[in-house]
């Protein structure tokens, strides 16, 4: 399952990022902000008037907007499930 | 004697670098561009404990050393000391959002490899605590072989323990845990580190969550929005009415009391009716544009801004632009040129370009004077129900137009000139803050001073040539003054042209000195009404009843129509040729925009002729 599908607020674990299906710059912003395999994250917004682009998402203490695309890039397994 | 010092402030974006250096130097900084690149260099002096002065430089906030934006190119370069022109900076202030360390350690660590002499600020522990975190500081020191000071920079907390801090910080070797590691390395590394350093953590950032399960609701986020601006572009409005009726009674006192005290002359008619009328009629705006930007900058400063970004992306999106680019639009409607310069925050090129050309739409507080007395003039001060204005609605409409018309043209280029791949949207939503005073009144006061040194030099010399060209060649009895000058028949000429939008030979007359700055529109044309005016009707030379008497309404709504548009900005255009290197985009820009002006006008004026008014 990929990020952009889950419920606000549900943790999730990052499992791998196509890094293929996105921009150069835009991929190593995403590694910067440490969206990358392992990494604990949960969608806490999305998009306006029921829409679902973008998506605020929570990773650590931050919160990054990023496009639906992005999200769909993300591959994501229930947090407990997997490093528990 | 050796050079002072030089000690540079670095750090991710958001960890409150801008309020830690202001609160260092205060008001004794220096803003210039970095030569070649348009970022930003803040600069300024400091004294240490030691009594050693320094200069302090902020860098620009970045990710790492691998540099994704022209940003972060000036950062990692400088830190390098490869900025050809730029000294190598000898201590390097480590700025850390103390609530957010797992994220800020990892660039943290990059830095710490270079071996440079650091030091690192804790910053924003208030907000970290009021967050339910307790951090140790000396778990970080130990771990990372430098000191750590706690910060507080808005409270001025821990800044003399900072400042000792750089003055004692001496050459390292780097620690081998830290050099030839990878990024996944240094973000583990980064993780273990914050997860050691917190020593109790209650999960209290109830209050951010709530702020934005209400600020960014996918329903009600954008009606908060939809409000907020409605009430900003009320209140520029309505507060400042008071205090322009002052500075406007101010105006005329300084007129009458200059043309009592000196003799009849031309000297005195230059003072009184070039100068005075001319550049005080634009000096009234200042209260307007002050609570503009004051709107501007506390949304900026509370996290606010960052919101309405997101909120904004799916707009944007539509238009084939991302949220990234609403900051740049919105400082647009203070000024065009800032607009336009932090569009260098937009990484995809096509992108940058679009929202360039399409910023000078966004309506800026230049216009804001013109908008203001023609708008006082014609539209009746009633309210339309529920407490708005007539006035403030047509104001809003006019912004709104602005818009209206960007957003058509972006869809239009990006789908035509500025074709590509749809651009994504990646930002940090930074933590909610109350913006300090001081800070916000620091940025007012430099916006204000800008506004005031543009109505000292340009404003004041365009409207003395203006003086000139209107007072001369002198008409002989019976002749109007404006028929009989140069700047008369130069207007005679371009209003051949304008006229089918409705324009009398005195608007095209204002449009000409306007290409400087489009406030000036509005001091040309009081010059213009002073110079034509008879001595009897001088005593009640207000601006707005000449107007009344001059222009009918059809013809004031084209005026309006055409100011939405009309790219009449010197600085804008000579900002555009910078950031697009070239005078391609700065001419397409003036063409294309001219053109809407031209139909936007004629089609108002038409309209309203045709519906009667």
């Amino acid at each position: 399952m990929t990020l952009d599908q889950q419920p606000i607020d549900r943790k999730v674990r990052i499992v791998s990022v196509d890094w293929s299906r996105l921009v150069p710059e835009e991929a190593r912003r995403l590694q910067a902000l440490g969206v990358d395999a392992g990494a604990q994250v949960s969608v806490s917004q999305r998009g306006v008037f029921g829409g679902c682009d973008p998506i605020a998402i929570r990773i650590g203490r931050m919160i990054v907007a990023v496009r639906r695309a992005h999200a769909q890039a993300i591959e994501v397994a229930d947090a407990e499930t997997l490093f528990a | 004697m050796s050079r002072p010092r030089k000690i540079a402030l670095v750090g991710n974006p958001n960890a409150g670098k801008s309020a830690l250096f202001n609160a260092l130097t205060g008001a004794r900084q220096k803003i210039a561009n970095y030569p070649g690149v348009t970022v930003e260099r803040k600069s300024g002096r400091l004294v240490l404990p030691t009594g050693e002065p320094v200069e302090l430089t902020d860098l620009p906030g970045a990710y790492g050393l691998d540099p994704t934006s022209p940003d972060e190119e000036v950062t990692s370069k400088v830190i390098r000391g490869q900025f050809p022109g730029e000294a190598e900076p000898d201590v390097l202030v480590i700025v850390l959002d103390a609530s957010n360390l797992e994220q800020h350690l990892v660039f943290a660590q990059e830095l710490l490899a270079l071996g440079k002499p650091s030091v690192i600020a804790l910053n924003m522990v208030d907000l970290a605590e009021r967050d339910g975190l307790v951090l140790d500081p000396a778990v970080l020191e130990e771990e990372l072989g430098v000191r750590v000071v706690s910060t507080v920079a808005v409270r001025r907390r821990g800044l003399t323990e900072l400042g000792e801090a750089v003055a004692s910080a001496t050459l390292r070797a780097p620690g081998p845990s830290l050099t030839e590691i990878g990024a996944v390395e240094r973000r583990v590394a980064a993780h273990a580190m914050a997860g050691a350093a917190i020593l109790s953590e209650t999960r209290q950032r109830r209050m951010h969550a709530r702020l934005d399960a209400l600020l960014l609701n996918p329903w009600l986020g954008p009606l908060v929005l939809f409000a907020l601006l409605f009430v900003i572009f009320q209140a520029v409005f309505a507060w400042a009415t008071p205090f322009a009726d002052a500075l406007e009674a101010g105006v005329g006192a300084l007129h009458d009391a200059v043309r009592q005290t000196l003799p009849d002359n031309f000297l005195r008619d230059l003072l009184t009716e070039g100068i005075i009328s001319g550049v005080g009629a634009v000096v009234v705006f200042l209260p307007q544009i002050v609570i503009l930007f004051a709107f501007i900058l506390a949304m900026e400063a509370s996290g606010y801004m960052a919101r309405a970004a997101f909120l904004m992306d799916r707009m944007m999106a539509s238009v084939g632009l991302s949220g990234r680019s609403f900051i740049p639009l919105l400082s647009s409607f203070a000024c065009a040129i800032p607009g336009i310069m932090a569009t260098r925050s937009i990484t995809d090129p096509k992108d940058r370009l679009t929202t360039i050309l399409i910023a000078p739409m966004m309506t800026c507080s230049a216009r804001l004077p013109v908008y203001a007395v023609i708008i006082a003039a014609f539209i009746p001060n009633e309210t339309v129900g529920w407490g708005i204005g007539l006035q403030g609605l047509v104001l809003f409409a006019l912004y709104v137009a602005g818009v209206l018309g960007a957003m058509l043209v972006a869809l239009i280029l990006r789908r035509s000139i500025t074709k590509g791949a749809a651009s994504g949207f990646i930002m940090e939503l930074p933590k909610y803050q109350l913006p300090r005073l001081g800070d916000l009144a620091l940025g007012l006061w430099q916006r204000a001073w800008i506004f005031l040194r543009r109505a000292g030099t340009i404003i004041f010399t365009v409207t003395i040539v203006l003086w000139i060209m209107l007072s001369f060649p002198r008409a002989v009895p019976g002749q109007s003054q404006v028929d009989a000058s140069f700047a008369g028949k130069i207007a005679n000429g371009l209003a051949v042209v304008v006229e089918p939008i409705g324009f009398n030979r005195d608007m095209a007359l204002a449009l000409i000195p306007a290409m400087a700055a489009r406030e000036v529109a509005v001091s040309s044309l009081a010059t213009t009404y002073a110079v034509d005016a008879t001595d009897e009707d001088r005593e009640a030379a207000e601006l707005g009843d000449q107007l009344k008497g001059h222009w009918t309404l059809p013809m004031a709504l084209a005026f309006l129509a055409w100011f939405v548009f009309a790219p009449q900005c010197m600085s804008t255009i000579a900002v555009t040729r910078r950031e697009t290197n070239g005078w391609k985009w700065p001419a397409f820009m003036l063409a294309y925009l001219f053109g809407l002006a031209y139909v936007a006008a004629g089609a108002t004026y038409w309209l309203a002729v045709w519906a009667g008014l």
